[in-house]
């Protein structure tokens, strides 16, 4: 069995008085689609926000492609990263927002090239063929030029996507990518997500309120609680016959 | 020797001592321009507010006009004006009145703005329900519009009244006897303009840390809601 | 004599009080920006030395400052053995710079830190370094914001420069005073000199408003 590309071991993240990881045990192997449900509060978002480098954790080892994350190799074993080792780290790792942010100031097709030649240091010619690529591949090759402002949510969203896959990351993140859709918006972001999981290997990790759709492409499905998996399993397994208690509470609740 | 005090040149820190008590007095006239300046700028600023939203445009346009004339020229240039130019037509002030005069009528082009804006920030919704209430509009205005607009006004106006004080040098070109007037009477007397000068600017460092820390305390005591009425 | 006779030597001051403005406004922007970001350093020495800039300039009359360098730097300059003695024309252009830079300071912090975090996240996502997020996604989107405040405070500089008639550098307000120093004709030279500022800040207001539009294009393009 090779090595997971994501490992959470024994992770604790505390906001304040709040514990909102409490020793989380996870793991992802690579190229899985992973779909992560659960109530607000439960954790959700801040394991991705803790792999894309956004919070430090407060105990445990977060481990992306074998190497740990938050901590490097030191004199004395392992000590707290250096901005240099995230950043080496961040490289495997793309995020999709849940408001998107897109830079408002930069057009749609500048969003996309900007980092590839700022910080890949792609020349501006290839950075703009990747990112004219993208665009297709998302469906708005015709909205290249436009401004942020001028796009719909869902028109927007689908930017984001071809930004974070301009980095080609080996680790997609989606925080609750359509949560801030308008319902009719949604299908169009939900199909270029559906079809990244299909035709590429891409590892992918998405928080959704979605379940039909996590359901539709997910190879596992966590169920997040109060800072713990409480149960995963494919989705067939996890939606038809949960296990767990909760884990039934849950669903009632959210597909009535 | 200045106020009746003389300054001890022996060495630089006996010059620095000997002539605070006369910086400090020049303070005192700095306080005092500044206090009536802002009281002139608060009388005439709602003056101009009052006439700037009159309903009819003959007044309310020319009102405009006035106050972003005051406000787009130079402070200097108006006390000049004020000074030379009223006793032309038979108005003699004593110069601290004219200077006084002078900050006050520059400032109130500003405070008639933090008049309006605090009004309108307390909303159309109050009027309304005030309204609602049969409230006759002259009471409207002193009991609910007031006591809500104050708290909001007074972060903008105890900004101006530190923005005044800092102006009050301006005054000495029409002889007015504040700080920096004095530390430069001392340096014209000894050559020394230095230390004078240095001691005004830390002085003036403290007044407006005093100043800015009173108007923040204001403004925390204050109820953000509005002044309570029983 | 007539009002108009005074207009050509008025007219010189006044291109005076216009270079003194816009080189005084170059230096306080510049000001601006250097502090106000170094405000937000997360080096402590550079941190400091902004906070002690802003403080001293704003804390302190212009007026102080403008006297200070003109007749006590000379002094300072002495005892350490340096000629310090600046022309009037530098003076009055590095007091009203750096004072209009200190307030411009706060400006700049403002609305530097009130570009949403959102923003720094994606680009974090994206992997760009703390300068390049600076200077590439936060600073354009914050000078759209500052440009308001810089408008006014570019007509307080335009005002402020009638100051530097104290230490005999000829600008307008100077002009002014020497022809009514000769003529006494008071009411007529200030009037004239009112209105000369005032047509002065109007346009310097356009201007402003250009570069506001400029700045913030991206808001409204398309629309």
């Amino acid at each position: 069995m090779t090595d997971p590309i994501i490992k959470f071991d024994k992770v604790v993240k505390r906001f304040g008085d709040l514990t909102v990881l409490d020793e989380l045990d996870f793991e992802v192997q690579k190229g899985e689609k992973v779909s992560i449900i659960g109530p607000s509060g439960s954790g959700k978002s801040t394991v991705l926000r803790i792999l894309m480098t956004l919070e430090q954790i407060d105990g445990g080892i977060v481990a992306v492609g074998g190497e740990p994350l938050w901590h490097e190799p030191g004199p004395n074993g392992l000590q707290p990263a250096s901005e240099a080792h995230l950043r080496k780290m961040r490289a495997q790792l793309g995020m999709v927002f849940q408001q998107f942010n897109l830079f408002p100031h930069m057009s749609v097709l500048r969003n996309i090239t900007e980092a590839p030649v700022r910080v890949l240091g792609l020349s501006k010619v290839e950075a703009r063929e990747r990112g004219e690529e993208l665009l297709e591949l998302v469906g708005l090759a015709d909205q290249a030029d436009k401004y942020p402002h001028q796009l719909s949510g869902g028109q927007q969203q689908r930017v984001g996507i071809a930004r974070a896959l301009a980095m080609r990351p080996s680790i997609l993140l989606f925080d609750e990518p359509t949560s801030a859709l308008d319902p009719e918006l949604v299908g169009e972001v939900l199909t270029v997500i559906g079809r990244l999981a299909e035709e590429h290997d891409l590892t992918m990790l998405l928080v959704t309120h979605e379940m039909r759709f996590a359901r539709e492409i997910s190879d596992r499905v966590c169920f997040f609680d109060k800072g713990q998996i409480r149960e995963e399993g494919t989705p067939e397994a996890l939606f038809t016959d949960p296990n767990e208690e909760r884990t039934r509470e849950f669903l009632k609740a959210v597909l009535d | 020797m200045l106020f009746g005090f003389e300054w001890d040149l022996s060495n630089p820190l006996a010059f620095a001592i000997s002539i605070l008590p006369i910086l400090l007095i020049g303070m005192w006239v700095t306080i005092q321009a500044t206090v009536v300046g802002f009281f002139v700028a608060l009388v005439l600023g709602l003056i101009f507010a009052i006439l700037k939203s009159a309903p009819s445009r003959f007044i309310a346009w020319p009102a405009r006009l006035v106050t972003e004339f005051i406000r787009d020229t130079p402070l200097l240039v108006q006390l000049f004006f004020l000074y030379y130019v009223l006793p032309e037509y038979g108005i003699v002030l004593p110069a601290f009145m004219t200077g006084a005069l002078a900050l006050g009528l520059q400032y109130s082009a500003y405070t008639s703005e933090v008049y309006r804006a605090g009004i309108e920030a307390v909303g159309r919704d109050q009027h309304e329900a005030a309204r609602a209430l049969n409230l006759p509009s002259a009471r409207t205005f002193t009991h609910i519009v007031v006591p809500q607009a104050i708290p909001r006004i007074v972060p903008a106006m105890g900004n101006y009244l530190v923005s005044i004080m800092k102006d009050v040098p301006v005054l000495s070109v029409v002889t007015v006897l504040e700080m920096l007037n004095v530390a430069k009477i001392i340096g014209d007397r000894t050559f020394n303009y230095l230390i004078p000068l240095s001691m005004v600017g830390g002085l003036y460092l403290i007044m407006t840390l005093v100043a800015s820390a009173g108007v923040r305390l204001l403004d925390r005591y204050l109820p953000k809601q509005g002044l309570p009425l029983k | 004599m007539h009002w108009t006779e005074y207009l050509p030597s008025l007219m010189q001051g006044a291109w005076v009080t216009v270079q003194l403005t816009l080189y005084s406004t170059l230096l306080g922007a510049a000001a601006a920006f250097v502090f106000g970001i170094g405000k937000l350093s997360r080096n402590w020495a550079l941190r400091g030395v902004s906070i002690a800039y802003i403080e001293v300039f704003r804390g302190t009359s212009l007026l102080v400052q403008l006297f200070w360098l003109y007749f006590a730097l000379p002094l300072a300059g002495n005892a350490i053995g340096i000629d310090l003695r600046l022309p009037p024309v530098l003076a009055g252009v590095l007091a009203l710079g750096l004072n209009i830079g200190a307030y411009g300071a706060e400006v700049v912090r403002g609305a530097i830190q009130a570009v949403h975090s959102d923003q720094h996240e994606a680009a974090r996502a994206l992997n760009f370094t703390e300068r390049q997020t600076l200077f590439r996604i936060t600073i354009p989107q914050a000078i759209p914001e500052m440009m308001p405040s810089f408008g006014n405070l570019a007509v307080q500089n335009l005002k402020d420069t009638a100051l530097v008639s104290l230490i005999s550098l000829g600008d307008l307000t100077f002009r002014a005073e020497q022809i009514r120093n000769f003529t006494q004709e008071s009411t007529t030279i200030y009037t004239m000199l009112l209105f000369m500022y005032f047509g002065m800040a109007l346009v310097v207001t356009a201007i402003m408003r250009l570069l506001e539009r400029f700045a913030g294009r991206w808001r409204v393009a398309g629309s």
